[in-house]
């Protein structure tokens, strides 16, 4: 943008060559007062001049110190308030790291999900294997960081289910999930056990459209929208911490709500 | 500075020796860290709202912002919470159990809030003396009190809207209390920008909240201030 301070017609330059040594002296008086002041607004409001690195290390501390709070601030046996049926958005709000037009559709017939990490039975399941899990539906509000929401019907196996059905250690720390989008994604155990944590094979009581995860993805009534991780892959039972892909850019990873 | 002069204080009430200081230090200590964290907070949560906003094509611009992006306003907003909380509780114990609220901010009768509001119209500003507030000031300091008792109320709803889903049924829905956030900030913002105004205007007060002011007892201040109440508990 054109600067506020440059006028349009240049004046003639030798009123400038005659004032040489005041604009200087001006230049500098502003120079000190203007970094002066840059410090003190940076000082009062932290304002990220340059994102200091020592600064962000503790943001992330204390972002941690906050997962811990929120995991004991997690009710296990609190469910989430659910909704009519009528109530369903249709269709679904799109959401991901690119846009709608760059979804890649997953081919069900050829999809498998591996299984792996602290589980007994590591095959691979198909589409129909899911299916033939006892299914749970509900109606729940979709809340993302950003701060807007939706009431969406999801209906599939619940993930206790799943993971009772692979003899899952229970008792590991994390859940992890890999995608077909490459958005590495994990959850604690106890909102992986959650009634309300579903691996979600159906929107509205139809089939999970391509957008919003076809053939399954997760959806857990008690985590914000971007901990919901669509076109599954993988699922590993893990003590391991993996992170996920916007908690590898800084947002929190609980993310419970 | 001219407190030989001070025209509320009646000449026969003894003076204090050793009467506390107007602003005593744990008020001036947790009125600063305050003032911090809340331009803490309401600079992070602009840079928040600004990723989804609730006035159709109002923006706060990237200079306003604390955060480059949403992720750190957010780690800023969930880290300034906590001091935000651990002060404003201590705050407000300090000021309930010294009975600081009850002597600065009661009573407060509305025609004394008409007749200031109409004096401040006409740039009359009484602020002689700076220990007694009037009416409009008592008024402005306990809305925002309220309102920032209120941040904290909406703030937990829409951190967690599952855990705290009677809090956000009460406050009318997600969205609801969401909006309520951003109207709280409102407020807290209108508050600051008369707060510092009238500081600047009056820097004595601004020094006394440094440097504690002067040294005043709470009942004879009170009692000078009311006589006609016989103002005494």
């Amino acid at each position: 943008m054109r600067s506020l301070f440059r006028p349009d017609v240049v004046p003639d330059t030798a009123i400038l060559d005659d004032h040489q040594p005041l604009i200087r002296s001006l230049e500098r008086r502003g120079l000190i007062r203007g970094s002066l002041s840059l410090g003190a607004l940076a000082l009062l409001t932290g304002c990220d001049v340059k994102r200091p690195e020592s600064v962000e290390s503790a943001l992330l501390a204390i972002s941690r110190l906050n997962d811990d709070v929120q995991a004991l601030l997690f009710n296990p046996n609190k469910l989430a308030p659910t909704y009519p049926a009528s109530m369903i958005l249709r269709p679904p709000k799109f959401n991901a790291y690119y846009d709608v037009m760059d979804v890649k559709p997953v081919n069900g017939k050829t999809w498998r999900l591996e299984v792996s990490g602290r589980v007994a039975d590591k095959r691979h399941w198909k589409l129909q294997d899911l299916r033939a899990l006892p299914q749970t539906s509900m109606v729940i509000q979709h809340i993302c960081v950003e701060g807007w929401s939706y009431i969406g019907g999801w209906s599939g196996p619940t993930l206790r289910i799943f993971l009772e059905h692979v003899g899952a250690d229970l008792r590991a720390k994390y859940v992890a999930f890999k995608t077909a989008d490459d958005y590495p994604s994990s959850i604690d155990m106890a909102t992986a056990l959650h009634p309300q944590t579903l691996l979600a094979i159906q929107y509205g009581g139809e089939t999970l459209a391509d957008p919003f995860g076809f053939p399954v993805r997760l959806r857990t009534a008690t985590k914000l929208g971007y901990k919901n991780p669509k076109w599954l892959t993988s699922i590993e039972v893990t003590n391991t911490y993996t992170g996920g892909y916007w908690e590898a850019k800084g947002f929190p990873w609980f993310a419970g709500i | 500075m001219n407190q030989i002069a001070n025209p509320t204080s009646s000449p026969s009430a003894p003076r204090p020796r050793a009467g506390r200081r107007l602003h005593p230090w744990p008020i001036r200590i947790m009125h600063w860290i305050n003032a911090v964290v809340m331009l803490v907070m309401i600079t992070s949560g602009w840079g928040i709202y600004d990723d989804d906003v609730i006035i159709r094509g109002f923006y706060f611009s990237s200079f306003w912002r604390l955060g480059d992006w949403a992720a750190w306003s957010l780690n800023w907003h969930f880290a300034g919470m906590w001091f935000l909380v651990i002060n404003g509780l201590a705050y407000l114990t300090y000021g309930f159990v010294t009975g600081r609220f009850r002597e600065k901010l009661l009573p407060i009768r509305p025609a004394e809030v008409v007749h200031t509001v109409i004096d401040t119209l006409h740039f009359k500003f009484a602020h002689e003396d700076i220990t007694v507030y009037n009416a409009v000031q008592k008024l402005l300091y306990i809305i925002v009190i309220l309102a920032g008792i209120s941040q904290v109320v909406t703030g937990l709803a829409i951190w967690k809207p599952v855990q705290f889903s009677g809090l956000v049924s009460l406050l009318g829905g997600f969205q609801t209390a969401r909006v309520l956030h951003f109207a709280g900030m409102a407020v807290i913002v209108g508050f600051l920008i008369v707060h510092v105004a009238l500081a600047l205007l009056v820097p004595k007060t601004l020094w006394a909240m440094v440097a504690g002011g002067p040294r005043v007892t709470p009942n004879s201040q009170a009692q000078a201030h009311h006589p006609q109440q016989g103002h005494t508990t």
